[in-house]
């Protein structure tokens, strides 16, 4: 009754082919944009940006790279970690090296040299394929951190081996150290975020993306019909290397300012990212938020009623986080094997119907 | 959408839990995953020693004092989230207990004006007041802990490394590579050869590094490593029969769920300390009768008189004894964490002091000042004994190498106050 097209005509081109074409879902995605660049940064504060906010945005931006390369061009990694600790270090050496460019421009050029190094571990994909192709990003995740542990010049040299953000500004604005305000740093994400999304959703709607889509459905197929497999792949491998080199910068810059690679960009983390996508819904850029917020929030969430609300011991509340999330990943993957993402586009089209679907 | 609703109601729930005035402490603890085994023994005591005063003696100063526990998993993310969930409830101090956790924090809580205290762990060079206005590691830190075994070894040979190989097996993170440099200078000293073998977290799997140690044989084996990790370690060099009275851990390394899983093969192990062990002191009377028996314990209550909930309960003392001393010097009750850094700064435990509170002898005697907020650096050296089942010390407590130690704290944290901009000054 609500959310419906009729009446929506398109009589351009443009029209026609825009990522929302239902006026209703437009409204929606401007009142969102609006609420979230307007409203939030007016009530937000430290607990909401520093447990909620910033992980949601990053951990969004990691797997919407993630997805590109897995979801749209089927490409199985699980160096997502290792990557993230790549942007993470490259952001930390250009902060520290050129104090003076902007941060914003340090993380945008932590995501090219991502990309590169990305690319260099990609070349394995033309060859080997599926399980063996995860096995070979499983090694870039273990010699990266490695690397990093070992080389002290990646962390000029400190006696911890900890990298420390040092504070940096946009317009005279602290974005990363500890005298950062709490809408600052979320605007901040909030704005690279955005821009993700919105290059991510057009490169796979185009050309690009269909390519990419082609390799993933049947490579050999592709191939005969004149996809570049060399250059589909080695360009998902890029462009997702970006993005993941991106959200490790902003992980560390903006959201924990120290880092240690060993624990913070783990195989844990190439996992958590793994599974944002999975249940979020692979091949689909809502599913990369929708699965981030999943696994972002319901811990949190969990954590509030348990042991904030209920008042239950805070081991207990742990372990039952464990199993309640590990449940309903179970769950949501038994019924709905494609994902959150599925689930919104069943709820959509069964809206459009109602309240008469016959 | 859903997700929405229920952070919106769950965060009502938050709003809605009254907020009361007592004195709030936060206990970063962690019962769940590879490390749980030393954070749960370590909770206990420190939670356990705060309900005794409430019970006994009706808090602080006639302040109740409320523990807020919130589960960090020894998880850097988690630590932050509970930092920022908690500090709103008028925290006044903040024990991490990992020195990852503590790095996050200093900048932060520098920033909000809340003390942390890191005992005997977290950044070294914190010791310097002068930089580190916030961060208190008294009694002991890392570099002491380095140069105290590395003492010990000394004495042993009558006086000289010369030609000695000492190894050092450590967590591969901020926390084990924390001693290295400290190591690298003694070595210059003393002529040893130092050998570095570190192990990624969790640390299950050493093998390979105790097949280093079977095939260089350094004469000595000094242990950085936490958790899971130290009980590998031990049962490792048990397993290469390598001799256990020349394998040293640090105060992190020597609990009794360190050795036990190693059985008898763990006898003669040896850790360092700074503060004594066992349960023969007055207060555990007190403890029994008003927490334990009293059915207010917190945790299982199985952990009374174990070597971590020995140390908790000692970090819940001078955290007590910080307030007291704050709100003397302030002559109020209810006091605030800016308040409390003060009371931190002159903290001062004598053996008087500590025999009124029911531990004679338990620790060093030290006194904290706005230069250095990390003690004097004393500590002992402790063993196990496998058949009795128990750590006696076997050294007097000593003072580290002072002479070494504090040039590269001045160094260390004048590269931090030059990265940060901050002002050296009391």
């Amino acid at each position: 009754m609500i959310y419906r097209e009729s009446g929506d005509f398109s009589t351009t081109y443009q029209q026609d082919s825009q990522t929302f074409p239902i006026r209703f879902d437009r409204y929606r995605y401007y009142v969102l944009l609006v609420l979230a660049f307007a409203v939030v940064p007016f009530i937000i504060n430290d607990y909401w940006v520093n447990a909620v906010f910033l992980p949601f945005l990053i951990y969004s931006i990691a797997a919407i790279g993630l997805n590109i390369l897995t979801g749209y061009c089927g490409q199985v990694s699980l160096g997502t970690g290792a990557f993230m600790a790549v942007g993470a270090y490259a952001c930390y050496k250009l902060m520290t090296a050129f104090p003076d460019i902007n941060i914003f421009f340090h993380i945008i050029i932590s995501g090219g040299i991502t990309a590169g190094v990305c690319v260099l571990f990609g070349l394995p994909s033309l060859r080997i394929k599926g399980f063996y192709l995860a096995v070979a990003t499983l090694a870039a995740q273990f010699f990266l951190v490695w690397m990093f542990n070992k080389v002290s010049w990646f962390y000029n040299y400190s006696a911890s081996g900890q990298i420390n953000a040092p504070e940096r500004t946009v317009f005279g604005v602290p974005v990363t150290g500890a005298q950062t305000e709490p809408w600052a740093a979320y605007l901040f994400c909030l704005v690279f975020t955005v821009a993700c999304a919105i290059i991510a959703r057009n490169m796979t709607r185009g050309m690009q993306g269909r390519q990419w889509m082609a390799i993933r459905d049947m490579d050999i197929a592709a191939e005969i019909i004149g996809v570049n497999p060399l250059k589909a792949k080695l360009s998902a491998f890029a462009v997702s290397g970006f993005f993941v080199g991106l959200a490790g910068a902003l992980f560390f810059a903006v959201y924990l300012g120290a880092v240690e690679v060993g624990e913070v960009f783990g195989i844990t983390k190439s996992f958590l990212v793994l599974f944002m996508i999975i249940i979020g819904g692979l091949g689909s850029i809502f599913g990369c938020f929708a699965g981030a917020a999943f696994l972002v929030l319901l811990p949190v969430l969990l954590k509030n009623v348990l042991v904030g609300g209920l008042g239950w011991p805070t081991d207990l509340a742990a372990h039952l986080e464990f199993m309640i999330v590990g449940a309903l990943i179970v769950v949501f993957l038994i019924l709905e094997p494609h994902g959150l993402a599925q689930l919104w586009r069943v709820a959509k089209e069964k809206l459009r119907l109602w309240p008469f679907p016959h | 959408m859903k997700q929405k609703l229920l952070t919106a109601i769950a965060a009502t729930m938050m709003a809605a839990s009254p907020a009361l005035a007592d004195l709030v402490i936060v206990d970063t603890s962690y019962r769940t995953g590879p490390y749980a085994a030393n954070g749960i023994p370590f909770s206990d005591g420190y939670q356990d020693y705060f309900t005794l005063l409430n019970e006994r003696d009706g808090g602080i100063g006639g302040e109740a004092v409320r523990v807020v526990e919130c589960e960090t998993g020894y998880n850097t993310e988690k630590g932050v989230e509970c930092y920022e969930a908690t500090k709103g409830e008028g925290a006044l101090v903040y024990q991490p207990l990992s020195t990852g956790i503590t790095y996050q924090l200093i900048p932060k809580a520098t920033a909000d004006g809340i003390p942390l205290h890191t005992m005997g762990y977290g950044r070294t060079s914190a010791k310097n007041g002068e930089v580190f206005k916030y961060v208190f590691n008294y009694p002991a830190n890392y570099w002491d802990g380095a140069s105290l075994a590395i003492t010990h070894l000394v004495e042993q040979n009558g006086g000289s490394l010369d030609g000695k190989k000492v190894a050092l097996v450590y967590h591969n993170s901020a926390y084990g590579k924390e001693p290295i440099r400290t190591l690298e200078v003694l070595a210059e000293k003393h002529g040893y050869e130092l050998m570095l073998l570190p192990v990624d977290h969790p640390g299950q799997e050493q093998k390979s590094q105790w097949l280093q140690v079977r095939q260089q044989r350094p004469d000595y084996v000094l242990m950085w490593g936490w958790g899971v990790m130290n009980q590998v370690a031990v049962q490792e060099a048990v397993n290469i029969r390598f001799p256990m009275e020349n394998f040293i851990g640090i105060w992190w390394s020597g609990s009794e769920n360190d050795v036990k899983p190693a059985g008898d093969g763990a006898n003669g192990y040896k850790a360092l300390t700074f503060h004594n062990v066992g349960s023969d002191y007055p207060i555990y009377a007190d403890l029994a009768k008003y927490v334990v028996d009293a059915g207010k314990a917190a945790g299982a209550g199985d952990q009374v008189g174990s070597v971590l909930y020995n140390r908790g309960m000692y970090a819940a003392m001078l955290a007590a004894e910080a307030i007291k001393t704050a709100q003397e010097m302030h002559g109020v009750s209810d006091i605030t964490s800016q308040q409390m850094r003060d009371g931190m700064e002159n903290l001062e435990i004598t053996e008087a002091k500590m025999a009124g509170l029911g531990l004679p002898n338990f620790g060093p005697e030290f006194k904290v000042s706005c230069q250095n907020h990390g003690g004097n650096g004393f500590g002992a050296v402790k063993q196990w004994d496998a058949s009795a089942g128990e750590w006696s010390l076997i050294t007097e407590y000593y003072q580290s190498d002072q002479d070494v130690i504090t040039p590269l704290v001045k160094e260390d944290s004048a590269a931090f106050a030059a990265e940060n901009n901050i002002e050296a000054g009391c």
